[in-house]
């Protein structure tokens, strides 16, 4: 179980939210919510342990997560807003080498089979360079594919760019996961309807009535 | 962890390969600057032999910072350092693989290159092997110093600048040493002191440079 308690996160002399506390239960999609500037992506980047919040903690099964690192990244699989894509590489070797990294599988066939899955059978030796920004996107999202197994899935803005058959797609990839048992946190400004169980978070209503002094 | 190693040695030479040209830059560099000199002291073949170690080594330091800013920028400009960052494995890993290949790409090339230079300089020979060898075993240490400075000045505007700053100091030492050995050998003394010593400072670097550096890319990603 993923929790977040009493976080507060500071952005400048700003403060965003103030004890956010939230458990983020298995088997339910949370959807991070509010307008821009409230601090969705900075909660999901305290949620992966990307960044260190102001006060508070993020716990993992009951344990802190900077307590166990190796363990929770081998738990964890975090779509960002950027996309993780080198340019002059071909989505082979992106996906190659960051999944081996990251202890994802990486084998040719794991590989191929996801790149196909995500209509990129044609494109996969070609320069990311050369393909369109929903491609690319596509390619990051090649990467989920991979992280099949991991129990938390952190996904910021997962379906921009995308055409609406493969939001389509991905929306039910995302409600398998989460009927499997999977811990699911994600933003996104698109009216997706998820047909598992959801719950929403908004940061915004953690957020102090007025500036810090 | 070897699998990790791996991984990222092959993507970071795969991607050297591809942008060659920033390669060529910095020997290209390398090459102008050291060239540069005997046109502006005249061609007085003593004051030129002795000044030759000091001048290739100051070069080859300035040719290593160049590329120096794209080390770890790329990565954090598309996301793949954020990935990085939460591999399981331990983050030296892979920011030892990188190090190595800009080792490759930038030290390499300058080590190989210096004794083809030295006949504009009149340098004997005999230590143009030692010349070489003192750059090659002098640049990994130049490259893990410079990717700490390259981690602390990543997102911070003119971070170029602010890292030749702060890298340049702590390279005086290598320097020391390098240009050291090399004028030593053309005084006739043993240089076995000057190699220990750079060698020395490359273990040390080793072992000490890739963790100061990822302590440095998390802050970056915060």
């Amino acid at each position: 179980m993923l929790e977040a308690s009493a976080l507060t996160c500071i952005k400048g002399d700003r403060i965003l939210f103030r004890d956010l506390t939230h458990v983020f239960r298995p088997g339910v999609l949370t959807r991070v919510a509010g307008p821009n500037g409230v601090g969705k992506t900075s909660l999901l980047r305290l949620l992966c342990g990307l960044a260190q919040p102001d006060e508070g903690e993020v716990r993992w099964q009951g344990v802190p997560l900077r307590a166990q690192t190796d363990a929770w990244h081998r738990a964890v699989f975090f779509h960002g807003h950027l996309p993780a894509v080198h340019e002059l590489l071909s989505p082979r070797e992106n996906l190659r080498s960051l999944a081996a990294v990251q202890g994802l599988p990486h084998d040719a066939a794991v590989i191929d089979a996801a790149l196909a899955e995500l209509g990129l059978a044609r494109q996969r030796d070609l320069p990311v360079r050369v393909l369109s920004a929903g491609q690319r996107r596509r390619v990051a999202l090649a990467r989920l594919i991979l992280a099949q197994e991991r129990p938390v899935w952190i996904l910021d803005e997962p379906f921009t760019a995308l055409d609406v058959a493969a939001v389509a797609a991905l929306a039910r990839r995302i409600e398998a996961r989460v009927r499997d048992g999977a811990t699911v946190v994600l933003t996104t400004h698109q009216d997706v309807e998820f047909s598992c169980a959801c719950d929403i978070l908004e940061p915004g209503r953690f957020a102090p009535r007025r500036k810090a002094a | 962890m070897g699998a990790v190693f791996a991984a990222m040695l092959r993507r970071e030479l795969a991607l050297a390969w591809r942008g060659r040209t920033d390669v060529l830059l910095a020997l290209s560099f390398f090459v102008v600057v050291v060239c540069l000199f005997p046109f502006g002291i005249g061609p007085e073949a003593n004051q030129l032999r002795s000044i030759a170690p000091g001048v290739v080594w100051v070069t080859a330091l300035l040719a290593s910072l160049l590329a120096l800013p794209r080390l770890f920028e790329h990565d954090l400009r598309d996301g793949t350092l954020e990935q990085l960052l939460l591999s399981p494995e331990p983050a030296v890993v892979w920011v030892l693989a990188k190090v190595a290949v800009h080792w490759l790409v930038t030290g390499v090339p300058v080590a190989l290159f210096a004794p083809l230079l030295a006949g504009l300089y009149d340098l004997q020979p005999e230590v143009l092997p030692l010349l070489a060898g003192t750059l090659l075993l002098g640049t990994p240490t130049l490259t893990l110093i410079g990717a700490i400075g390259a981690a602390l000045t990543l997102g911070v505007r003119s971070g170029a600048v602010l890292l030749a700053l702060l890298v340049l100091p702590l390279a005086v030492p290598v320097l020391i040493f390098g240009a050291g050995a090399v004028e030593a050998a053309l005084g006739g003394v043993s240089y076995a002191a000057h190699l220990a010593l750079l060698g020395a400072g490359g273990f040390a670097a080793v072992a000490l440079a890739p963790w100061a550096c990822v302590a440095a890319l998390r802050l970056a990603v915060q």
